[in-house]
């Protein structure tokens, strides 16, 4: 198991070296360091102004020199004094930097930020899981039938509304149809929090249901088509017995896969709902990074997610070989 | 660019997509679906829906003039007002100094006192050139390192696995962004930054069914024959994949649409002055707190947007199912 784990481990290192790159390409190379300096300084900054925000960030050395993007060429410099070594280097040292607007560390945003982002994901991950689960079995159950059908349209329906489109529905609904408020706001005070999440949490169950319902579906019915299904079936079990016990056990390790792959995202929020919502969690803060065009924080939130992602991944492969030793020979 | 011109390049573009999905799906099994797909209504219905939603945006592709196209041609007659006005109403919308319209709107008129329904027909444009500039992009992109890799197998498949999985690697919508801010707003950096997240998924599909594809007998039959690599490639696995891509791009375009929403609403979507659903919607968020509430710009965008999301999604579940019916 550990000799598996070092395995995927290394194998990731290719990958990071890569999302590195790309992130610096994207950060350095499509928008030139005098390009964001601009537009954060705005147009018409004076040369000193974007001179001096240049060197605050590290792009130009004391004589106002631009560093070299991948290797130092100049005699008494070392050739690794470039700006992608030092990306690198503090890529892999988790220096997130600080914010291109406020100047403040961003991994101390990111600190403030994650708990409140997680108290609105994860609330709507776990329920949102079980109802899509319970809706998935459902129609798996009545396989064929028009309930079947129709539930499936009623999912194709759900995903097809702008998540936007949610937002502002539910918002205004719930504002002056039940005259329920607060419709924005956050604060983390025992129970009253409970008000001010339960509109965006619900949104976000709602919004996310059809695609999941659907997912789960098409993964149970697979599950549906095996050898061992028919053969339970014709030594007579019963119809929910098969699906509940046989079936749901095979079902349940891929949808317990996508679930770890999906967990550590929570902790990154969401883009448009907690920003409706005035909740100040890290989908929040990226909003505000992109209006603000904070390059800094927006360069730390990328590479934070794919580590997020790459997390997750190797939690998936490590259940997977838990849950599978055939996985650990390959 | 003059008018014949652009009516010229936009017939030739169609003429050449439709030649090559009809060139493409020459082959048995596509002759089968199409005929399944002929007895599936809802499938149908939902292609009708799709095909009249293309003639809208192509109307206002197509010039009468230097300054209008026929969309703007058959809405001539449509006055612009003074500012908001409901639905059918016959004054604009304030609760004091209403003014009478100059004419008749069927979904109102928005701050501009320009026609909403036209400003929605206005979206399919838009839909249709950031769908089809990325399809354009990322279709071919997909297939063509899919199939190189499922086919040739050793380093050009891990060349290009290595590939797919660092850009999946970075969450979408995170790489969107930042390809967007870095690349500055327009259609067309909008297509590339969204082909640089659309081609992983097609990629991968496709590299797996040309594995299957790979190992099966008319593979070896054609090069015992002696066919070279390439007209393998071309005439052999690429029709037998292709149903992959078409399903692909229609499910794809649903994605597009819903993506440019969320692209508007973060302020890195299409460019000021373009009629787009996403910023219709986005403007929605301040009109509906007006009071009264302005709701039919987004009534009207959401309504036409989610149409064509939908009938695009049943659509391509349609193909899908056609094409596999064991799978569906």
């Amino acid at each position: 198991m550990l000799n598996y784990f070092i395995r995927r481990l290394l194998y990731m290192v290719p990958i990071l070296l890569g999302v590195m790159f790309i992130t610096f390409a994207l950060f350095n190379i499509f928008a030139t360091p005098h390009e964001m300096a601009l537009q954060n300084l705005g147009p018409k900054a004076s040369q000193q102004a974007v001179d001096n925000w240049l060197h605050n960030r590290g792009y130009v050395d004391e004589q106002g020199r631009p560093y070299p993007l991948f290797i130092n060429l100049e005699k008494d410099k070392a050739w690794y004094d470039s700006l992608f070594m030092r990306s690198m280097k503090r890529f892999a040292t988790f220096d997130l930097g600080t914010s291109f607007a406020t100047g403040e560390p961003v991994a101390q945003m990111i600190k403030r930020g994650a708990i409140p982002s997680l108290c609105i994901t994860f609330p709507a991950f776990v329920v949102g899981l079980f109802m899509a689960i319970g809706a998935s079995l459902l129609l798996v159950f009545v396989k064929d039938s028009p309930l079947d059908r129709w539930g499936t349209v009623l999912c194709v329906a759900g995903m097809s509304i702008p998540i936007t489109v949610y937002v502002i529905f539910g918002q205004w609904i719930t504002a002056n149809v039940f005259n329920y408020f607060p419709a924005f706001g956050f604060n983390l005070e025992g129970f009253s929090t409970l008000r001010f999440i339960a509109l965006p949490v619900t949104i976000m169950i709602l919004s996310g249901l059809g695609g999941d319902v659907r997912m789960y579906r098409a993964i149970f019915l697979e599950e549906v088509r095996s050898d061992y299904i028919r053969t339970a079936q014709a030594k007579g079990a019963s119809h929910a017995r098969v699906l509940l016990v046989h079936m749901f056990k095979n079902g349940a390790i891929a949808v317990i896969t996508l679930v770890v792959a999906a967990l550590p995202f929570l902790i990154m929020g969401t883009l448009v709902v907690e920003s409706f919502f005035g909740i100040p969690g890290l989908g929040n803060l990226m909003t505000t990074a992109i209006a603000q065009k904070d390059f800094g924080v927006i360069q730390a939130d990328v590479w934070l997610g794919s580590l997020l992602y790459l997390f997750g991944l190797l939690l998936t492969d490590l259940c997977y070989a838990a849950a599978d030793p055939r996985i650990r020979l390959q | 660019m003059p008018v014949w011109l652009n009516n010229l390049l936009l017939l030739a573009g169609c003429g050449v997509l439709v030649a090559l999905v009809r060139g493409f799906l020459f082959t048995e099994r596509s002759h089968r679906a199409l005929n399944r797909l002929r007895r599936d209504r809802v499938g149908l219905l939902c292609a009708a829906m799709v095909v009249l939603f293309l003639l809208a945006g192509l109307a206002d592709c197509v010039l009468v003039n230097p300054r209008q196209s026929v969309l703007d041609y058959a809405f001539r007659n449509v006055p612009r007002e003074e500012g908001y006005s409901a639905p059918l109403a016959r004054t604009t919308y304030s609760e004091r100094g209403a003014k009478p319209l100059r004419g008749w709107h069927l979904m109102g008129t928005d701050l501009l006192g320009k026609d909403v329904l036209l400003q929605t027909l206005k979206g399919c444009r838009t839909a249709l050139i950031i769908g089809g500039l990325t399809s354009a992009i990322y279709l071919p992109l997909g297939t063509l390192l899919g199939i190189l890799g499922g086919y040739f197998r050793g380093w050009v498949d891990d060349a290009v696995q290595y590939l797919f999985s660092t850009m999946a690697s970075i969450p979408g919508i995170l790489l969107l962004v930042a390809v967007m801010m870095t690349l500055g707003k327009g259609l067309d950096r909008m297509a590339i930054a969204l082909s640089l997240t659309a081609w992983i998924g097609l990629c991968r599909l496709v590299r797996g069914e040309t594995f299957r594809q790979a190992a099966k007998p008319y593979v070896d039959a054609a090069r015992a024959l002696g066919q070279s690599q390439s007209k393998i490639i071309l005439r052999h696995i690429l029709p037998n994949v292709m149903h992959l891509v078409i399903i692909n791009a229609i499910l794809g375009f649903s994605g597009l649409v819903l993506t440019e929403t969320i692209l508007s609403y973060l302020g890195v979507g299409a460019p000021v002055g373009t009629a787009s659903w996403g910023t219709m919607i986005d403007t929605a968020r301040m009109e509906l707190s007006r009071e009264p509430a302005v709701w039919w710009p987004l009534a009207s965008a959401s309504i036409t947007l989610f149409m064509l999301v939908l009938s695009l999604n049943l659509l391509g579940d349609s193909l899908r199912r056609a094409f596999d019916p064991k799978a569906a």
